[in-house]
């Protein structure tokens, strides 16, 4: 068997000159045997990158061609025109889509920031020791490990008129009849649905996170502040919330990329009504790109929220990298 | 002792290469019998009629030893799921039955065989069919003898009744006494509000009851398939006759603003709660379950509902949409079959369709559940009598009429679901602004088809 000592660890190896002159040897081996180290290397990895060329790059490099063009496909007997930017310029100056883009906001703020002051809570919680926490903890973590699918088509159930439990609920508090109001069909109650019901499914995945923020707060900084004779409010505020921000911020930026593109629970809990009041812009993507078949200008609308998405996603890191750094 | 073993060891050698030897030989001498057993897959949507149809394939295969295999997606996904299978050329269904509207893009992109050659040498004239049915269901362009399909399923949205709860005396003098007229199933939209008002929050059996069920469904076509159908009566037009894609003046006329306003406030006054997004089975769920009054539904769903044993029989009645102020149509559905081009079989699948236009088949396809579009079937004298719905079946196939069937009737399509639910259900805007933005939306689509589209 051939050992291959690499010239930097030479000297570590404490071996000198004549290992140099034995690595020699041993790449010419290799050579005279067609494989260099280089070779091997990009051996293994070439197959990723293939893979990744072909069903990421490559469909990438597609769609920006496409979005310049005019192709339908339901109409795919008609020439294909360039456009140039005209697909951009709809869109940029559609107000349909510029209501979605809004929606779509009002979504990822309202969902993510009760995610997060509820996820928060939960992780207060769970990180105090108490019987049965375990038990507590999976059952919280439920809803998460659910498909969405699963999730809007239950909830939906859950949110019947007239047979659904929730309305019940409601009308046992309040006392309005349970069938006077429909939480996915009235256009004041909708966008709350699937704000609640993104949260119950996804206030877990927040909660893991800052459970794991809290577990890493050194317990010396709680015993140095109760010296100091420090409320455990003021521990709160100054120990526990500012060393858990790095890690409320990394929840923040999963699930606000997450909820941007937020799809199937919505189109099944409401389809994106009643009219468009719920209709996100992902939905109103896939509406073009696969039942108007529009898709040059899908293939424009999915540039322009890739881009959205990407620059604030970036903007954001570099903010949580300032924040860690403090 | 190591001799035995190695004779043992090659004793089993031995028997696994002749087992593989006989599998082989065996695989090899049946491979022909595999060759020649054909199979054909049929494509359409998930819902009663599709049972009938498999029970009749039955005989196509006695017949003809080919096996039939079927590919049935649910109404909601029907469309997104075959006309993906169509726009990628995919080889999954060998024959389909596509909607009404697909028939334009169909026949345009080459996804059907075209039939006229087929017909001629097999004898199948269109002229044997139910004339609406061939217009909407084979033609393309419209009325030119160019034909991508044969009708398949003859449909139409229809209407039915609690027939026990308009026979009550109680329910019947109450009618008469607040609107002075006898409670029967209504001829005109103002009767049919009028009934649905009257039921509307009414307790029956110890049970409140709504007045309408009428299609509000926001995704697919649910209610663009609805309203048309009050649309259409009270003066909608999709373009000028005369001069065809000007639609300024006819999608937003006068007339047609008082249609939406009329399907807006029937949604309000006169539905249950929550069916703010219901097509054909939330319908059916309410009428089964003695919620409605009055359904608005298609026709193909009336045999099941007959025999449904909770609200058919003699407590189910059946009527026509009702007429409006200026016209009286109603929406078309069904469908036509049509062989599809990318198709390996494409002799077989023009067989089955043979074999499904002859009138015996015919009959048979009607007595199973299915709806017939030949005449030789639905002319018949004793037809009328055949089934409880089928006067109203005739009567409305022959007022007909349906929504664009142009290669881009999905955009057209959603751009009407849209702006029609925006109005009805989310309550934006006026009617006015609704069909104003729905002139607007389908001249940009005309545009990038290429069509020339007059504004006045």
């Amino acid at each position: 068997m051939t050992t291959i000592i690499h010239p930097e660890n030479a000297a570590i190896e404490g071996i000198g000159e004549p290992c140099k002159r034995r690595a020699g040897v041993a790449g010419k081996t290799w050579r005279a045997r067609g494989l260099s180290d280089r070779a091997i290397a990009w051996l293994f990895v070439a197959p990723t990158i293939a893979l990744l060329l072909a069903i990421n790059i490559f469909p990438l490099i597609w769609m920006i061609r496409l979005s310049f063009t005019s192709l339908n496909l339901s109409m795919s007997y008609l020439p294909l025109r360039f456009v140039g930017l005209d697909n951009f310029q709809d869109i940029l100056t559609d107000e349909d889509v510029w209501a979605r883009l809004q929606t779509t906001a009002q979504f990822v703020i309202c969902s993510v920031a009760l995610q997060v002051v509820v996820g928060f809570g939960l992780a207060l919680l769970i990180n105090r020791q108490f019987r049965s926490h375990s038990f507590w903890t999976t059952i919280i973590l439920l809803p998460m490990m659910l498909s969405p699918a699963v999730v809007g088509n239950f909830w939906t159930l859950l949110f019947q008129p007239q047979i659904g439990p929730f309305n019940y609920l409601v009308s046992l508090f309040t006392g309005l009849p349970p069938s006077s109001f429909s939480m996915t069909g009235e256009v004041a109650l909708a966008p709350w649905t699937i704000v609640l019901v993104d949260t119950w499914m996804w206030a877990p995945y927040v909660m893991l996170i800052c459970l794991a923020g809290l577990r890493s707060i050194p317990d010396y900084i709680y015993e140095a502040a109760e010296v100091d004779r420090a409320s455990s409010w003021r521990q709160f505020w100054s120990i526990t919330l500012p060393m858990t921000v790095p890690f409320l911020m990394l929840a923040v930026l999963f699930r606000a990329i997450e909820n941007f593109k937020m799809f199937d629970m919505v189109n099944l809990l409401t389809s994106g009504g009643p009219g468009s009041t719920t209709e996100l812009v992902s939905i109103t993507l896939k509406r073009a790109a696969f039942e108007k078949w529009r898709t040059g200008y899908s293939s424009a609308l999915a540039i322009i929220l890739f881009v959205t998405v990407f620059g604030a996603a970036n903007i954001y890191v570099k903010a949580l990298k300032r924040v860690k750094q403090r | 002792m190591r001799k035995s073993a190695a004779r043992k060891s090659s004793k089993w050698a031995g028997g696994a290469l002749a087992l593989f030897a006989g599998v082989t030989l065996s695989a090899v001498a049946t491979q022909p019998a595999a060759a020649e057993s054909k199979q054909l897959t049929l494509c359409w949507a998930a819902w009663d009629p599709a049972s009938a149809l498999v029970e009749l394939g039955k005989d196509f295969t006695k017949q003809s030893g080919i096996e039939m295999k079927y590919e049935f997606v649910p109404w909601t996904s029907y469309a997104d799921r075959f006309l993906n299978e169509l726009n990628s050329h995919g080889k999954l269904c060998d024959l389909i039955i596509g909607d009404s509207q697909w028939i334009g893009g169909a026949a345009e992109n080459n996804w059907y065989v075209k039939l006229n050659d087929f017909f001629d040498k097999e004898h199948i004239s269109m002229d044997d069919f139910v004339p609406a049915t061939v217009v909407g269901y084979s033609e393309w362009p419209k009325n030119t003898p160019n034909y991508w399909a044969l009708p398949a399923m003859a449909d139409a949205v229809g209407w039915t009744y609690r027939k026990d709860w308009f026979s009550r005396p109680e329910i019947q003098s109450a009618f008469k006494a607040k609107y002075g007229r006898d409670l029967a199933p209504p001829k005109t939209y103002e009767e049919l509000k009028q009934i649905a008002e009257f039921f509307q929050g009414r307790e029956i059996d110890g049970k409140k009851v709504y007045g309408a069920y009428i299609f509000t469904e926001r995704g697919s076509e649910g209610i663009t398939m609805g309203v048309t159908n009050v649309l259409y009566n009270y003066g909608f037009a999709y373009d000028n006759p005369k001069k065809p894609y000007q639609m300024q003046g006819y999608v937003n006329s006068p007339d047609a603003v008082k249609g939406l306003e009329f399907y807006k406030e029937l949604y309000r006054c006169c539905t249950a709660p929550g069916l703010t997004n219901a097509y054909m089975q939330e319908g059916l769920d309410a009428f089964k379950s003695g919620q409605v009054a009055m359904q608005m539904n298609w026709f193909a769903f009336f045999p099941g509902l007959y025999k449904d044993p909770n609200v058919g029989g003699e407590k189910i009645g059946f009527f026509v949409n009702p007429a409006g102020p200026k016209a009286h149509f109603t929406q078309l559905g069904g469908q036509g079959i049509s062989v599809v081009a990318t198709s390996d079989h494409k002799d077989d699948a023009l067989a089955y369709i043979k074999w499904f236009a002859q009138p015996s088949v015919q009959q048979k396809w009607w007595q199973l559940g299915g709806y017939s579009a030949l005449k030789a079937v639905v002319d018949a004298t004793d037809f009328p009598k055949s089934a409880p719905f089928a006067p109203q079946f005739l009567e409305s196939m022959a007022i007909v009429k349906d929504f664009w069937a142009e290669p881009s009737y999905a955009q057209l399509l959603l751009d009407m679901q849209k702006r029609v639910h925006d109005y009805v259900v989310a309550d934006k805007g006026t009617a006015q602004q609704a069909l104003d933005l729905l002139v607007k939306d389908w001249t940009k689509v005309f545009g990038e088809q290429g069509k020339k589209v007059a504004s006045e």
